[in-house]
């Protein structure tokens, strides 16, 4: 019988089953970063085990506070970071070169088809663009992958979705995963894999799918798989040009990992997205979503751009292009947070970076800050705010706060209105 | 094992996130204990204190897709430290149920019409659930009425249970 991408990884990296269903898998590469890690590293060292599985296969971040914000964030910098050091851990990203997890490690290449990744962070779906296995896990799954680079999963089920069309301009891949949550709800996909697929998704970069994977998990999916390409190929030419000939070659190995045509699905969804409209949440879950135009004239008091969904510089043109020669609304205040110290200086090259701050937004560097509500634009009670980011739950952004997310188009043309409007200052 | 039998609080509300049973700005603690006193505090849900109805509590039954979003094992963790090693519903949010089991915890999944049933009779009252792990049954009773039904685990899960979590079991096998 055919077998799906995630049953493909699953076959050649299977280790063990413990009962029917179960599998435990070996990991390609764990990441870290400092929130959940730094219990896990404590506990190991409580327990005499302060070792990792494989120091080349452990990649860690300093990126949900930083700069530390606090004695106690500190504390959480300070424990990755010297364990980082005594591991000797290479690829660890500490301030002024780190960047949001979920857009930093691929950036470098990490992730890759055919691979099996974990992190402490529910989120790490995302890699997912590059046809990889990759889940989020708790502090106790990570603690087992960095000690012996294993994580047991139940055998995967998989989603096909089907996105097709074409898309209107001014539509994006953060329209798109939000009609598919919306369709799915937040528990459509609990314990399935999904598998984007259609020409929506080939015809777009790897950015946009990144967008798209990231947000799989709010449907409660495990992983969000995009096929490789000749996209995914051009996009990890720069570190596997030792490991292949030519591009070609590189994409031939790849496809290894594509579904068959006999593979068996628990659903297939066809959606057609040529009459998608800009899309907005709304409530305090992520498949409650609007039209813009339905929420057209809701009041804003902040405007967040960046996170791991829509902090990459493909966002970051698109917001400055809706912003250029605009200024924000004085009712409203405005905050870019560039998701990676490339992407940063990549704007700042560009002039994206000029464009955002004579339109009256704040700068921060590299870091999840507001999306968590940890640090760097936290809401006060009852504050609206328009976000590029992942979740809108209760109290996300700060106690009594909420959240609406949208695209950074919708986010820039909400910003200039001082509430949420429709992009069409979008043009491009 | 833990101790799986007490009083039980009803959680009458699907998609309970780990936002709300543990907000972010907590996850800066370097300690599972300091998570103890903020258990549920952004907990979306009419007339509930967090402080005053998690007391003395040792089990939660809910609804559906309990522990979405976050990856956060301080969620089971304050929940732990409350003493509540149980959770009882339609289903979980697969990390959130992975971290229960992984800490020993037990996250029992049920039909939604036996859920339903649960509710109805014993909501708003003084009700205990016991659990026989080995005949993998539970029972939740009050002062009038009484509900017997049986949960499947399988092996890999009931050894998590027995061991106390993935560390200890992993130690053992791989
Ligand atoms: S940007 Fe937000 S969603 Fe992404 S990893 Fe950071 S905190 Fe999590």
């Amino acid at each position: 019988m055919g077998k799906t991408v995630a049953e493909k990884i699953f076959d050649a990296h299977r280790i063990d089953r413990p009962q029917e269903g179960i599998e435990v898998l070996s990991i390609d590469a764990v990441f870290c970063h400092e929130i959940t890690t730094p219990i896990a590293i404590n506990d190991l060292v409580s327990r005499g085990k302060d070792r990792v599985f494989d120091n080349t296969k452990i990649k860690a971040v300093i990126d949900h506070v930083t700069p530390a914000k606090d004695s106690k964030t500190a504390e959480q910098g300070k424990t990755i970071r010297e364990w980082a050091k005594r591991q000797n851990i290479k690829d660890f990203f500490d301030i002024g070169k780190n960047g949001v997890c979920h857009a930093i490690f691929p950036e470098h290449g990490f992730a890759r088809p055919g691979y099996t990744i974990i992190m402490g962070d529910s989120h790490t779906c995302t890699h997912g663009a590059f046809c990889a296995f990759a889940a989020g896990v708790g502090t106790t799954d990570l603690e087992v992958g960095i000690l012996k680079g294993v994580c047991a999963f139940k055998s995967p089920e998989t989603i096909k979705i089907n996105i097709t069309g074409k898309l209107q301009s001014g539509v994006f891949a953060k329209d798109v995963i939000l009609e598919v949550i919306r369709q799915l709800t937040t528990n459509g996909a609990t314990d399935c894999v999904i598998e984007f697929t259609g020409e929506v998704v080939d015809a777009m970069s790897m950015e946009s799918r990144l967008t798209l994977s990231n947000m799989a998990v709010e449907a409660g999916a495990t992983s969000g798989i995009c096929y490789p390409d000749m996209t995914t190929v051009e996009y990890l030419w720069p570190f596997i040009q030792d490991e292949f000939k030519t591009k070609e070659e590189a994409l031939a190995s790849y496809k290894q990992w594509l579904p068959d045509a006999d593979a068996t699905y628990k659903k297939v969804m066809n959606i057609d997205v040529t009459n998608l409209e800009p899309l907005a949440t709304f409530g305090y879950k992520p498949d409650q979503v609007k039209t813009i135009k339905e929420l057209e004239g809701t009041r804003l008091d902040q405007i967040y751009i960046g996170s791991c969904t829509n902090g990459r510089i493909e966002d970051l043109r698109v917001a400055a292009k809706v912003l250029e020669g605009n200024k924000l609304s004085p009712d409203v205040r405005g905050i870019l947070a560039p998701a990676t110290p490339k992407v940063y200086s990549q704007a700042l090259a560009e002039g994206i970076i000029k464009i955002f701050m004579d339109a009256g937004f704040c700068v921060t560097n590299p870091t999840c800050g507001a999306c968590l509500g940890m640090s760097n634009g936290v809401l006060a009670s009852g504050e609206v705010c328009a976000a590029t980011t992942n979740r809108n739950f209760n109290g996300r952004m700060g106690k009594g706060g909420t959240i609406h997310l949208m695209s950074p188009a919708s986010a820039a043309a909400s910003a200039i209105a001082g509430k949420i409007t429709n992009s069409k200052l979008y043009k491009g | 094992m833990k101790n799986f039998n007490g009083k039980i609080l009803f959680l009458d509300r699907s998609d309970i996130n780990t936002d709300e049973i543990i907000p972010a700005k907590y996850l800066t603690e370097l300690t599972k204990e300091a998570l103890k006193p903020y258990c549920l505090e952004d907990l979306k849900l009419d007339s509930f204190d967090s402080k005053k109805d998690l007391a003395e509590k040792t089990a939660i039954v809910t609804r559906e897709n309990f522990g979405c979003g976050s990856s956060r094992e301080h969620a089971p963790w304050a929940l732990e430290e409350n003493g509540i090693n149980i959770v009882i519903a339609t289903n979980f949010a697969r990390i959130f149920r992975q971290n229960m089991f992984n800490n020993g915890m037990m996250a029992i999944e049920l039909p939604a019409e036996q859920i339903d049933e649960i509710f109805k009779k014993f909501a708003g009252t003084d009700a205990t659930l016991a659990v026989d792990f080995d005949k993998s049954e539970i029972k939740i009773s009050n002062n009038k009425d009484s509900f017997t039904t049986n949960y499947t685990l399988g092996l890999f899960y009931s050894d998590l249970v027995k061991v106390g979590g993935w560390i200890d079991y992993v130690d053992t096998k791989y």
